[in-house]
């Protein structure tokens, strides 16, 4: 992964010192564990991790009881999936006070599961080969509401707006602009959000504001093009 | 006729015993069969043309109606097969399967009393005479137990086929209905010519009530045991996919983490062990059923080549490659110039910039475009820098993108490291170049 300490500062700029409370859902005690000393691991920890939850039960107590800003969320848990978890926990998600936001991370390669929980959703989709400056940094960017995509994410979303044939059914929510598909492009690519905005020549808030709009028409889109996609892939 | 179930025993036991080693068993065909596929079954056992095997159960019909019992024993406990006889098949618990469909259950047993006490009965009220009055019930009783059973042989057979795949209930259940009813219209009018027509309606009353009677008794335990019986072989398919996983596991991942101990003061080799058991494990689990799991294999789409590029060069540098693939399509002569480039780009990538992290693999074909980028996070690297004489970048990568028609940049990555970004056009494929013979505008 691409980013450098320096990346995180600027990431984290305004919230020097502030602290971000996270909720870990995996069945994996392992790599509960492993994420616990990812984070700690970081030059400046400033993400608390206030619970844990091996399945989907656990998870709606402990993000009920705790209400954290992030929670870090396994795709595939017993009882339902991080699915079902977003699901049960759509009313924190939209909470105008204070705001659950889930960031996906898995192992799993599999577009339905990717797709699946960013459109449950979802504020990001990172997989567990991350490293623990990058999570840091993306727990922070999903705390303060961006989206978050991996070179992965980015390959899949792509590939299910990819353009067709077929006249998408809302013009504006199954397109995306030239400049979101430039961005995906080059997040695919393996850029961080800075060396995005220096090769497009805009800001980096120029680049969140992209990313969020593309996760919103993913999470808000009419099902046609991803259904298709999702179809011709015999993911459905 | 009272001799006739000894007689279904005598013919059932020289049949083998399901538990000894089967060489030859009988099997009803499942194949180009009339009825049951008993007389198919039986010439394929015995060698014999079918005809044959059909004339001689028909010659028994003509005997007290003996050929008849004699295939419907036959029908209730000889198991479905392939083709007659059994055909060794390779399949995994096909075996298993055999012999729980060979099994006589005893619902077929109590059918097969309650069949021939019936036969029973009704032979013993036939007097000379009247039988042919009696011949259209009895026909269409005939007709319902065909429909009902062969019904039970279809559904059995579709079970063995596609196991797991869930019945769409309604056209079985029509058939069966037909079935029940023919047999109720047959038994009605042998018991209207018996001479109590003055007594129909009383008797279609009591019947009814019979049946409704016996349904209500054993409705909720059919219904149950219908509910146990697909819950079971749920169970049962869950048990072979986990033995296929566990079977791979045991095979390789087991091998790799034996040679990941053994290796564990190299971890160049360790993570070089685990990335590629990780990509096998992955293209196992995610990638569709029969496409490019086997690695083996020549890549015939672009994005298995840049895959199967990735895959190699990884293995080879131990420095860990991450893919992302947009699209798809087919290989021609200049995307396979294109492809060995790319290589060449993420060779030099892992060998010069694989400390800094992953070098990223991006592909994308859109519509006639396809677009190669690989990226690394090293210390970069400066082409006018490199003595003219070293013609690795410029010759097979840059030079060979050219004489194929297409473009190769190498630039610096904005925060470090280089990036090799590959363009080509493809090939029309055929159907863009019909409907430019066609006259047809093409779309740039």
């Amino acid at each position: 992964m691409s980013s450098d300490d320096a990346q995180q500062g600027e990431a984290g700029g305004e919230d020097q010192g502030r602290t971000v409370r996270v909720v870990l859902v995996d069945d994996h005690r392992m790599f509960r564990t492993g994420v616990q000393a990812e984070i700690g691991r970081t030059e400046q920890t400033r993400v608390e991790v206030v619970g844990e939850a091996a399945d989907v039960d656990q998870a709606i107590t402990v993000i009920t009881a705790t209400r954290p800003e992030v929670v870090l969320l396994d795709v595939h848990l017993p009882g339902g999936g991080g699915v079902e978890v977003l699901r049960r926990s759509a009313a924190m998600m939209v909470d105008p006070e204070r705001p659950v936001r889930f960031l996906a991370l898995s192992v799993s390669d599999a577009a339905e599961d990717v797709i699946g929980v960013i459109r449950g959703g979802a504020r990001g989709y990172v997989t567990k080969t991350i490293t623990g400056t990058d999570l840091v940094d993306a727990i922070f960017r999903v705390a303060d509401g961006d989206a978050v995509f991996s070179p992965r994410l980015a390959g899949f979303v792509l590939d299910a707006f990819a353009s067709t044939d077929a006249p998408p059914v809302d013009e504006d929510m199954d397109r995306l602009t030239q400049r979101e598909r430039e961005v995906l492009r080059l997040i695919a690519r393996g850029y961080a959000y800075k060396e995005i905005a220096k090769q497009l020549f805009i800001s980096v808030k120029t680049v969140e504001s992209h990313v969020s709009a593309v996760l919103r028409k993913l999470q808000l889109s009419n099902r046609h093009e991803l259904t298709r996609w999702a179809a011709a892939r015999r993911l459905v | 006729m009272t001799t006739a179930p000894p007689r279904a025993e005598t013919i059932y036991a020289p049949a083998p015993d399901p538990d000894d080693p089967p060489v030859r068993k009988l099997y009803r065909s499942a194949e180009g069969r009339l009825l049951g596929g008993v007389a198919r079954g039986l010439a394929g056992h015995l060698g014999l043309p079918v005809t044959w095997v059909r004339i001689v159960f028909a010659a028994l019909f003509m005997a007290d109606g003996m050929g008849a019992l004699l295939y419907a024993a036959f029908w209730f406990f000889v198991p479905l097969g392939v083709g007659g006889v059994e055909t060794r098949q390779p399949v995994a618990g096909e075996d298993r399967r055999r012999l729980l469909g060979r099994r006589p259950d005893k619902g077929q047993l109590v059918a097969l009393i309650a069949l021939l006490v019936g036969a029973a009965i009704v032979a013993s009220r036939f007097q000379p005479g009247r039988a042919n009055v009696y011949l259209w019930p009895v026909l269409l009783i005939g007709a319902g137990v065909a429909l009902v059973w062969r019904q039970a042989d279809n559904s059995r057979r579709a079970q063995w086929l596609e196991l797991g795949r869930r019945n769409k209930g309604l056209v079985p259940m029509v058939r069966g209905a037909a079935g029940v009813l023919l047999v109720g219209a047959g038994v009605t009018g042998i018991v209207v010519l018996q001479g109590s027509v003055q007594n129909l309606g009383s008797v279609l009353q009591a019947a009814l009530a019979v049946v409704v009677g016996i349904a209500l008794l054993a409705g909720p335990y059919l219904v149950r045991i219908t509910q146990d019986l697909s819950e079971e072989r749920l169970m049962r398919i869950r048990a072979q996919e986990r033995a296929e996983v566990a079977a791979h596991v045991h095979d390789s991942v087991l091998h790799t983490l034996t040679l990941i101990q053994r290796n564990a003061d190299d971890p160049r080799e360790v993570a070089r062990l685990a990335r590629a058991q990780e990509r096998e494990l992955r293209a196992w689990l995610y990638k569709p059923e029969g496409r490019g799991k086997d690695e083996d294999e020549e890549p015939t789409t672009l994005a298995e080549a840049v895959r199967a590029a990735a895959a190699e060069v990884e293995d080879h540098h131990g420095v860990p490659l991450e893919v992302v693939v947009v699209g798809d399509c087919p290989l021609d002569e200049a995307l396979g110039a294109q492809m060995q480039a790319a290589r060449e780009a993420m060779v030099n990538a892992a060998k010069y910039g694989g400390e800094g992290g992953a070098v990223q693999v991006f592909a994308e074909v859109e519509g006639r475009t396809v677009f190669v980028s690989v990226r690394d996070h090293g210390p970069g690297f400066d082409l006018d820098a490199v003595p003219a004489d070293r013609m690795g970048v410029r010759e097979s990568i840059i030079g060979r993108m050219e004489r194929h028609g297409g473009t190769a940049r190498l630039r610096a990555a904005p925060d470090g490291g280089t990036v090799v970004e590959l363009e080509m056009e493809r090939a029309e494929d055929r159907e863009r170049t019909e409907r430019r013979t066609t006259g047809e505008a093409e779309p740039e």
